[in-house]
């Protein structure tokens, strides 16, 4: 690590040290009940004795989690290149596109559970189900921001609508298409989550969402506390591998990744 | 036959009858939405091989003729013909290219890549592909920049891939629309020199559109004027200038006077 970057995560890590000191201090201070708000240093000694059962379960929720965003990075870019093929199409079939992000995943997880009984399936397609909108609306920006005249250029030298969509169409989207992945990728491990509060139960392995309400019933605020930060700790970790895929492929050409 | 003087004979079947074609405009007609005649009966013929500036006020309609001849877009009335016909046979090379005033390359692609587009395009295998391409970077005088990206080059390089990238099909005509306008000064001499040499050499047919007087005199062969929009032609003149022309030239007298003439004719157009 260079030395500008090390200067950049002084602060937050000033910040940090800050606000633990605070909490814990004030928690003491007030003796507030550990079932209420625990101070830093339960959250972590909970962490540090539950650190397998929350690793796996990390695991497990993170397993779904990658199946939904798997599912939501193709099936997304293809349904943008289908309703991109034509203003009628997309005409016809994007209002019902919203209807994704519109949906209460909750409410309908239930049904998720009748379709595709209780366990991962299940929670992989609610991830999927909350994930896949921001694919297909920033692909579909992206395939739709093509500078027309280098679609003159392409019809000029007699590109055919397959050539057009490979080699001009989806490279000039790349960018709008990480956008709408980074965004997925924070959104599955919540839908992730959100479905195995509802379809979690099974045999095998629990997840996170199973684990925080488990901690809750037992009243185990601190392991509740350690369980979300495990789970934000998941959504950052798909977001920065995601990031740095895209940095990586748009560095030589595209000013958003220029300097990484 | 390929075109006289390339540095490596290209590996690509040369265009039968490589060399210009002949452009005849007649009665072209186009209204766009809102009712304005942009052309409106306006006829034009270009000799084979000749480099014929188009020169008029803004939004008289140049660009517009420009996208018609390369069949980017279409006429209500009127009719363009080549000669020699330009149909081309599935997989056969582009025998139009155009040149944009930004140089509009994939900015994923390498210069390499860029220049190899229109030959990927109609399926040419990639060795020859790259090596059609790389020796048309070399005429640019852009050779050792092959592997860079356009996010690293400078406008007048990226400019002379763009060049590149038109002629690598071997054109029989190439439409240049105010290519070099982005330019300073003094790398648009230098294209300008290039851009002669290239056609001295290659031979194609060239439309070159310029907002620039002295550009126009200095490199074309024929001038044409056009009005205010509904773009006429005001003024269509043979240069009475040498075929050899250096820097020099812009300093004689000969120069001076065509290059008033032009002058006079565009200023007649705005009041047309
Ligand atoms: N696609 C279009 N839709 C509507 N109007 C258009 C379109 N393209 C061009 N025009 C109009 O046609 C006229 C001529 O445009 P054109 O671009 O051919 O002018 P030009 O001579 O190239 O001008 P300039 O020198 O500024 O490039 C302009 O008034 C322009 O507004
Ligand atoms: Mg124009």
């Amino acid at each position: 690590m260079n030395r500008s970057a090390l200067r950049a995560a002084v602060p937050p890590l000033v910040a940090l040290v800050v606000l633990l000191t605070l909490w814990e201090g004030t928690v003491r201070l007030l003796e507030v009940p550990r079932w209420l708000v625990p101070p830093p240093s339960a959250i972590g000694a909970a962490g540090a004795q539950e650190a397998s059962s929350l690793l796996g379960a990390a695991v497990t929720t993170g397993r779904s989690a990658l199946v939904g965003f798997g599912l939501s990075a193709v099936l997304g870019v293809l349904v943008a290149v289908l309703l991109a093929s034509s203003r009628m199409v997309e005409r016809a079939l994007y209002p019902y596109t919203l209807f994704l992000q519109t949906v209460p995943i909750v409410a309908i997880a239930p049904l998720l559970v009748l379709w595709f009984g209780p366990g991962p399936r299940a929670v992989a397609v609610s991830s999927f189900i909350v994930s896949l909108f921001p694919v297909i609306a920033n692909t579909l920006t992206g395939l739709r921001s093509v500078e027309p005249s280098l679609r003159d250029m392409f019809r000029l030298y007699g590109a055919r609508r397959l050539a057009t969509l490979w080699k001009l169409e989806l490279p000039a989207a790349m960018p709008h298409l990480f956008t709408g992945l980074r965004i997925a990728s924070g959104l599955a491990v919540i839908g992730a989550i959100v479905g195995e509060f509802v379809a979690g139960f099974s045999e095998g392995s629990a997840g996170l969402g199973i684990l925080v309400l488990s901690a809750y019933r037992q009243l185990r605020t601190d392991l509740l506390f350690a369980a979300v930060l495990a789970a934000s700790g998941l959504g950052l970790v798909l977001f920065g591998v995601v990031s740095l895929t895209g940095a990586r492929l748009l560095r030589r050409w595209h000013p958003s990744a220029q300097g990484t | 036959m390929a075109p006289p003087g390339l540095p490596s004979p290209s590996p690509l079947a040369p265009i039968s009858g490589s060399g210009g074609v002949r452009v005849k405009v007649e009665g072209l007609r186009r209204t766009f939405p809102g009712n304005v005649a942009v052309l409106s009966g306006l006829d034009l013929d270009v000799a084979p091989g000749s480099f014929v500036a188009l020169l008029g006020p803004s939004g008289c309609g140049k660009s517009t003729l420009l996208r018609l001849v390369a069949g980017l877009d279409r006429a209500e009335a009127g009719h363009i013909s080549f000669t020699p016909t330009l149909e081309r046979p599935q997989g056969e090379r582009a025998p139009i290219a155009y040149v944009f005033q930004d140089a509009h390359l994939l900015p994923w692609r390498s210069v390499l890549d860029n220049a190899a587009l229109p030959l990927e395009l109609t399926g040419v295998s990639k060795p020859e592909r790259q090596a059609a391409a790389r020796a048309v970077l070399e005429q640019v005088g852009l050779g050792d920049a092959t592997d860079r990206y356009p996010a690293e080059l400078s406008g007048g390089m990226r400019m002379r891939v763009s060049l590149a990238r038109a002629l690598v099909t071997h054109p029989r005509l190439l439409l240049l629309d105010e290519p070099f306008a982005a330019l300073d000064e003094l790398t648009r001499g230098r294209l300008d020199d290039q851009l002669r040499a290239l056609w001295r050499k290659l031979g194609m047919t060239v439309l070159f559109v310029t907002h620039s007087i002295s550009e126009a005199a200095y490199l074309a062969e024929r001038a044409v004027v056009l009005s205010r929009r509904p773009a006429r032609v005001v003024l269509d003149r043979t240069l009475e200038l040498p075929g050899e022309r250096s820097a020099s030239l812009r300093t004689e007298a000969s120069f001076a006077r065509e290059a008033r003439l032009l002058n006079e004719a565009l200023e007649q157009g705005e009041r047309w």
